[in-house]
């Protein structure tokens, strides 16, 4: 691989440790995504946590449709590509079958909070031993910026020029909190990507998450991400990162929404 | 104690050129080049020797490029010796 041509040079590399490095389980490709998208950021961090607790060979990803519909292409773990909204249950069908397999479904929120609700609410209430991994962007990225159940009260959008106006088009909706309550919903956490501080956190969400599943008891882990897209904003992935600080986390605010006293 | 030296060596031919990492490092040691990728993007680089390997710019790298380096304390090393930081006299070669 071509590494950097470097103004500042270091001539004792190989006397210094490597404490970073791209996982081998990321596919050493480049990703289709905008610059500064945080999808290639969760995509990375789901392949840590695969690499780290070493079960490459028994993952099986559930890849939605949205601007993550070609992820099948970076994760090196088996990856199956569900219809529009239908990923969980897709990865339901998966579990049942393949029980000694650890399932996880990747969705966005155009997909899994609103033509796939149903599947979203069922496979929770139902319990499936997977991990359900939700990027929330607040937009239907792919498409070109349509209003998601999830925009923001005001936001522009294509479908929105006038701002989400919350008596026509109704609420954000804060689909972590409502399934948190149902009995199926094991771990339910909400974290970001959009800074150091907060990767860090959704990495350990993540580990958390698919050990849960490992342990093999509860029932789904729910990790929300709230991320970004400039290209569907409108703004540098630097402006964006900052706007959902600003903006997106007044709604949903971060941090645990439902830890299970053992872990806890 | 003394900080950790470092430093970062970037995969530049596939930097979006993004501007994250230069944001989320706390020393200020990268920066975007004049130069351009043959993606068309201006890549980032290291322009200071300050880098404390704490990794923050791997972390927010979308594209995943970066390797960070950190001096391990058990070994004894001299501060690496001061290069050229003059972004302008570096070239891509495209081949
Ligand atoms: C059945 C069906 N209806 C509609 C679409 C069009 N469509 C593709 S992606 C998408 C929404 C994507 O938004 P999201 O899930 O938030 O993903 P993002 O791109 O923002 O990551 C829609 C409506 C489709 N592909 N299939
Ligand atoms: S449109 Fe938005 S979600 Fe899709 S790749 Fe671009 S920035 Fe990411
Ligand atoms: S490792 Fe830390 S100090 Fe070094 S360039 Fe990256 S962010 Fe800056
Ligand atoms: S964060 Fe990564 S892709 Fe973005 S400018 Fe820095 S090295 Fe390039
Ligand atoms: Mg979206």
């Amino acid at each position: 691989m071509s590494k950097s041509i470097q103004s500042v040079q270091c001539e004792h590399l190989d006397k210094m440790d490597i404490v970073w490095d791209r996982p081998d389980t990321l596919i050493d490709v480049p990703m289709h995504y905008c610059p500064g998208c945080g999808h290639s950021v969760v995509h990375r961090l789901i392949m840590e946590v695969v690499q780290e607790l070493n079960i490459q060979d028994i993952t099986i990803g559930v890849a939605p449709v949205g601007c993550s519909v070609f992820s099948y292409n970076y994760m090196d773990v088996d990856m199956q590509e569900a219809a529009h909204g239908r990923a969980t249950a897709v990865a339901t069908g998966i579990k049942r079958v393949l029980p000694d397999k650890i399932i996880y479904s990747y969705q966005g929120d155009g997909d899994l909070a609103a033509i796939g609700t149903a599947e979203t609410i069922h496979t929770i209430n139902r319990g499936e031993n997977i991990v359900m991994i939700f990027v929330n962007n607040g937009i239907y990225g792919m498409t070109g910026g349509q209003m998601a159940p999830t925009t923001l009260k005001g936001s522009v959008t294509s479908t929105t020029p006038t701002g989400r106006d919350l008596s026509i088009h109704g609420h954000p909706l804060n689909i972590a909190e409502m399934i948190a309550i149902l009995p199926g919903a094991y771990y339910v956490t909400r974290q970001a990507v959009n800074s150091a501080k907060t990767v860090r956190k959704t990495k350990k969400a993540l580990l958390r998450g698919f050990k849960n599943q490992i342990d093999g008891k509860g029932g789904v882990s729910f990790i929300e991400v709230v991320s970004n897209c400039p290209s569907g904003w409108k703004m540098t992935p630097l402006q964006s990162n900052k706007w959902l600080d600003d903006n997106m986390l007044g709604t949903y605010p971060l941090g645990d929404i439902k830890v299970p006293e053992k872990i806890a | 104690m003394a900080k950790l030296h470092g430093h970062v060596t970037i995969n530049i031919e596939n930097c979006k050129g993004c501007e994250l990492c230069t944001d989320a490092c706390p020393q200020n040691s990268l920066n975007m080049s004049k130069n351009i990728n043959k993606k068309g993007y201006h890549y980032a680089i290291l322009v200071e020797e300050n880098c404390t390997g704490c990794t923050n710019c791997a972390l927010v790298c979308p594209e995943a490029v970066m390797t960070v380096y950190r001096e391990n304390k058990n070994r004894i090393i001299k501060p690496a010796p001061m290069a050229s930081i003059d972004s302008k006299n570096i070239s891509v070669s495209i081949s």
